[in-house]
């Protein structure tokens, strides 16, 4: 599957396309199949998300995952700062990215 | 400490209201990303993969206790709470919205700081010797000659568009500790006939082609300082190769015209640039030598015997992490930001503090960040360590670690970084505790570790005695291990031992390494020295066996 992520204009923070606007939470994130590269013009020309781009996830029970660490880490958080990541209670969210 | 005078805060406050208004903006949609960014890079303000991320600078890493305490109003305040030193002297932040910028920039320059001028093609942070003006070894105060290196390359109109990046570092002693000549030009100031000068090396530099910087110029006086660098500047700007962006650095144009042919045509230039007359006259440069005079009061003292302590907490940190100063009954105390376990070159804004509150107290007034990602207070009479130590220990800051395996450089790396390949962070911080012993720390002696997480060489992994770098091999993080680097004055590139290792394996390597060196060592023998001696073969041994 394809997701479309990229940063809010304003805080900067990572957001996911969630079929009709944006998350903080891959696990809102939709399959963009082929149409990500005219949804990312679309929403980047009306400032509703900064420097987006299409990656590769797979589907699994409990959402889409990331294919690369990288956009593991940018989903969840700093692996070394669990206390700043999205899920700060769960002490097991960091294996998810690894 | 150098002050600003009416026109570097006015170019400053000025900085300020232009950037506020290509926020407003952007925000508002007038100017898009491709147009922004540019102008938020040249204002330190870069994306990375949380969030914006804004790098302050902090010339030649000198600041007084003012400033030190807006770094943690400001991580208080605009980020999470803490920032990380960085190993151009910098401190930068990865939490800050695009909306609070502005302010976050009126607050710096209310006190004579700025982020112009930390990212983009131009000239960077000018670097220095993090005990300058009170090493006793220094020719000269070389945060002079990087005063004026700064105020030459601030805004300079024809060096705002070079091919690449360029960094500067000055140092005044025989000991390299900027890691002067792994800079694109390095400065050290010498005497010539009871004259203080400047050795000019250019070519050098980390990245994906490392290389040690060629001296250029053996001896040029201040009257013609600038102009040389303006020619060296000139010959890179015309020559240097703008279609590859991994060709383009200086270093690759010295080494393809060889550094004769480049001296050469500096020479030539000079002669065109000493024209101008752009070399400031000796009364400018003795203005400038005034704000860096010895601090008033700081007289010799007695020395501060230990009473008792010897062997004790207190009397390791002072061993480790305080060095001679030039005044009698002084040291200079570099504070560890390497706690095992912690990120190197973390502070909290309540750490942040601390170190302000001491450096106000104890120290003149005076900080410093050193490229190692630590601070120092450059002027403590002896007699105060021990108050300062108790205040460390409480604010968790007093490790006693300062070039042992644990005060490791490492990048922010994947955690943090948009063009990181692997974790630097949790490297580190998993060979910091696998050598959490202190007492082993101290009979391995001086190592310098250097972890990067990407050939762009942030953490100097070239320049480690023992280097890693994280790579990314289909997908998933893997780590090259490197020996015999250096970034002091035997500096040297560190070389590939083999084939990489996943994170624990590189942890598990590094120690093979180091217990390899304990039993091949010979009396008073650093892990570097021992590996030049020996060679690459029985640490690869040791590893691979």
């Amino acid at each position: 599957m394809k997701l479309l992520t990229g940063n809010d204009l304003k805080d900067g923070r990572v957001t996911w396309w969630t079929g009709s606007g944006w998350s903080l939470h891959v696990e809102d994130a939709v399959d963009v199949g082929e149409k990500g590269e005219a949804i990312l013009a679309a929403e980047e020309g009306a400032r509703r998300v900064n420097a987006p781009y299409v990656i590769d996830a797979i589907a699994t029970p409990e959402g889409p995952r990331p294919a690369h660490i990288k956009d593991r880490i940018r989903a969840l958080g700093p692996t070394v700062r669990p206390d700043l990541t999205l899920k700060p209670a769960d002490p097991a969210a960091g294996e998810w990215v690894i | 400490m150098y002050r600003y005078d009416q026109y570097d805060q006015a170019i400053v406050d000025a900085r300020v209201a232009e950037f506020s208004d290509q926020v407003a903006r952007r925000l508002a949609g007038e100017i898009s990303e491709d147009e922004f960014k540019p102008l938020r890079l040249t204002n330190g303000l870069y994306l990375q993969l949380h969030a914006y991320m804004l790098r302050v600078a902090i010339p030649y890493g000198t600041m007084d206790s003012r400033q030190m305490r807006m770094l943690a109003h400001i991580a208080r305040t605009y980020d999470r709470g803490y920032g990380h030193f960085t190993t151009r002297q910098n401190i930068q932040y990865n939490w800050i919205k695009l909306e609070d910028s502005p302010a976050i920039l009126a607050d710096l320059a209310s006190v004579e700081m700025h982020a112009i001028q930390t990212s983009g093609n131009c000239i960077r942070n000018i670097s220095s010797d993090q005990f300058a003006g009170a090493a006793a070894d220094e020719v000269a105060d070389p945060r002079v000659w990087a005063e004026m290196l700064r105020q030459w390359s601030t805004f300079h109109p024809e060096f705002s568009y070079l091919p690449r990046k360029f960094k500067i570092a000055v140092i005044a002693a025989d000991e390299d500790r900027a890691a002067m000549r792994l800079h694109d030009i390095g400065i050290q100031l010498v005497t010539q006939d009871g004259v203080v000068g400047a050795r000019v090396f250019v070519g050098g530099g980390m990245g994906r082609t490392p290389m040690v910087a060629p001296e250029i110029v053996p001896f040029v006086r201040r009257e013609d300082f600038l102009a040389t660098m303006e020619a060296c500047l000139r010959v890179y700007n015309r020559h240097g190769r703008r279609d590859n962006i991994y060709k383009a650095r200086i270093k690759i144009l010295v080494h393809d015209l060889g550094a004769t042919e480049y001296a050469r045509q500096v020479e030539e230039e000079l002669v065109a640039v000493k024209a101008l007359g752009i070399d400031p006259p000796a009364a400018e440069w003795e203005r400038i030598e005034r704000f860096f005079a010895m601090p008033e009061g700081l007289a010799p003292k007695a020395s501060l015997a230990l009473d008792g302590k010897a062997g004790s907490a207190f009397a390791h940190w002072r061993a480790r992490n305080t060095r001679p100063h030039k005044v009698a009954g002084h040291v200079s105390v570099t504070i560890s930001l390497k706690p095992v376990g912690g990120i190197p070159g973390d502070a909290t804004a309540e750490q942040i503090d601390v170190m302000a509150d001491l450096a106000q107290r104890y120290s003149h007034d005076e900080l410093r960040v050193t490229h190692s990602q630590n601070i120092v207070l450059p002027h403590v009479a002896e007699s105060d360590l021990p108050a300062i130590y108790d205040a460390l220990v409480a604010a968790e800051l007093a490790d006693a670690n300062i070039d042992l395996v644990s005060d490791i450089i490492a990048c922010p790396g994947l955690d943090y970084c948009s063009l990181a390949n692997a974790r630097s962070i949790p490297v580190a911080q998993k060979i910091a505790q696998r050598f959490a012993d202190a007492e082993r720390q101290r009979d391995i002696g001086e190592l310098k570790l250097k972890i990067s997480g990407c050939i762009n060489a942030c953490g100097h992994h070239h320049a480690g005695h023992i280097g890693i770098l994280g790579v990314d091999r289909k997908g998933t993080e893997n780590y090259q291990l490197l020996l015999g680097g250096s970034g002091a004055e035997d500096a040297s590139l560190g070389k590939i031992m083999g084939p990489g290792f996943d994170e624990d394996g590189v942890v598990d390597a590094v120690e093979k390494v180091v217990e390899r060196y304990r039993t091949l060592r010979s009396d008073g023998e650093r892990f570097l020295d021992t590996y030049r001696r020996v060679g690459m073969e029985p640490f690869k041994e040791a590893v691979y066996g």
